[in-house]
C-alpha cells in the first residue's frame, strides 16, 4: 500500500477546513479509514510551520513546508490567507504549482459569488467537479 | 435581451487590459441610484446613526474581501502583502484605482499615534449625490467606503478599525480636476482613518529585524 497514491488537499481558512478532496489513480479503491485519519492528522499538523512560514515570505507559492515518512505537505496561500494545502508522495514542483494556480483561479471566481461569505465551507458541487478535473490534468 | 445562464466558475475574470475598461464599468448614476436606495434601506430599520454607519461598514466588509481576492489575482503577480506600509499602499493605490478609476488622493501617518493612518479622498464617490440633514450631525455615509477597506485589511491578515470622517477643506486645498461640474464645490474631504490593533503592529515590527 504505497501512499503516494493517494492525495490529499484541503482548503483551511481562519478557523476550520472549508473544502477537502482525495484524489486516487485512477482505478485503485479509496485507501482505508486509518490511512486517510492518518491523512489528514500530518496535513493538519502542518498547519503550524504554515503559520510561522506565511510571515517570512510574500510569495504565495510556499513549496513544501512539512516532510513526514514519505509525504510531503505543499502549501498555496491566497492573497486573503486562505491556505491551499496538498499533502502527497513527492510529485514535481511544476505539477503542483500549476496546480495550486489553476485551483486559485476556480477560488477567485468562487468569492466573486455574492451569495458565497468568505472563510465558510464550500458546498458548491460545479466548484468540486472542476477540482477533481485540474487534479486529474495535473496530478494524475 | 437574454443570455444562456453560464456557471459563475467558467465566466473570465478579466484584468490586464482585455476590454477591461468597457466590460467592467458601471455608470456612475446607477450606482449613485443603488447606493441611495442601500442607505435608505438601513437608515429605516435603525434608531441611532452609530448603528446606520455600522451597517454601511458591514455591507461594505463582503466586498472589501472580494476586491481583495480579485485584484491580487488580476495583477498576476502571485505575491501577498506582509507588511504594513505595502498593504496600505495597496489599499490606497490599487484598490481605489479599481474602485474609482484614481488612486487615493493621499496615504498619511499618525503624528500621535504610531498605530494611526489615513487615506484622503477629495471627491468620494458615495457621498458625492449625498446631503446630510442637520438633525443627522455627524453621519459619514462613506462608512461603506471604510467597511471596504476594513474588509481588505481583514482579509490580508491585518485587523484594522476603519472609521469615515468628513473633514472641512482649508484654504487653497484643491479639489482639483473635480470629475462635476455641475454640483456645487465640496467643502469638505473624506478621511478614513485606519487604527490598526496591536498585534498587528506587533507583528510587523518584528519582522522588520
Amino acid at each position: 500500500m504505497s501512499s503516494s497514491q493517494v492525495l490529499l488537499f484541503v482548503i483551511v481558512g481562519k478557523n476550520e477546513p472549508l473544502y477537502e478532496a482525495e484524489f486516487h489513480k485512477a482505478g485503485t479503491a479509496g485507501s482505508s479509514d486509518s490511512v486517510t485519519r492518518q491523512n489528514y492528522f500530518v496535513l493538519h499538523s502542518a498547519l503550524d510551520l504554515v503559520e510561522k512560514a506565511a510571515w517570512t515570505t510574500n510569495q504565495m507559492y510556499l513549496k513544501v513546508v512539512d516532510k513526514v515518512n514519505q509525504q510531503q505537505v505543499s502549501t498555496f496561500l491566497t492573497a486573503g490567507n486562505i491556505k491551499f494545502m496538498l499533502l502527497h508522495g513527492g510529485r514535481s514542483e511544476d505539477s503542483i504549482k500549476s496546480f495550486f494556480s489553476d485551483v486559485y483561479e476556480l477560488y477567485v471566481k468562487l468569492s466573486m459569488n455574492p451569495f458565497y461569505r468568505y472563510d465558510t465551507p464550500i458546498t458548491s458541487k460545479s466548484f468540486d467537479t472542476r477540482v477533481r478535473a485540474v487534479a486529474r490534468r495535473y496530478l494524475a | 435581451m437574454s443570455r444562456a445562464p453560464s456557471n459563475i466558475l467558467d465566466r473570465p475574470l478579466g484584468g490586464r487590459g482585455r476590454n477591461s475598461s468597457t466590460e467592467t464599468a458601471v455608470s456612475q448614476s446607477a450606482f449613485a441610484y443603488l447606493y441611495s436606495e442601500l442607505v435608505q434601506y438601513h437608515q429605516s430599520r435603525v434608531a441611532s446613526i452609530s448603528e446606520l454607519e455600522r451597517r454601511l461598514e458591514s455591507s461594505g466588509y463582503g466586498i472589501g474581501l472580494k476586491v481583495l481576492e480579485l485584484l491580487s489575482y488580476r495583477s498576476r503577480e502571485s505575491k501577498r502583502e506582509t507588511r504594513l506600509m505595502n498593504i496600505l499602499q495597496f489599499v490606497s493605490a490599487n484598490v481605489w484605482k479599481s474602485l474609482f478609476g484614481k488612486p487615493a488622493d493621499s496615504l498619511e501617518r499618525s503624528i500621535d499615534h504610531a498605530d494611526e493612518f489615513m487615506i484622503v479622498d477629495y471627491e468620494p464617490l458615495t457621498s458625492t449625490y449625498v446631503s446630510v440633514p442637520s438633525d443627522l450631525g455627524q453621519l459619514s455615509v462613506d462608512s461603506f467606503l471604510s467597511g471596504i477597506v476594513a474588509g481588505v485589511l481583514d482579509g490580508a491578515g491585518f485587523s484594522a478599525r476603519v472609521t469615515a470622517h468628513s473633514v472641512t477643506l482649508e484654504e487653497g486645498e484643491a479639489g482639483y480636476g473635480s470629475s462635476n461640474s455641475s454640483l456645487p464645490p465640496r467643502k469638505d474631504k473624506a478621511v478614513f482613518l485606519v487604527k490598526f490593533s496591536p498585534e498587528v503592529l506587533k507583528r510587523d515590527t518584528g519582522l522588520e529585524r
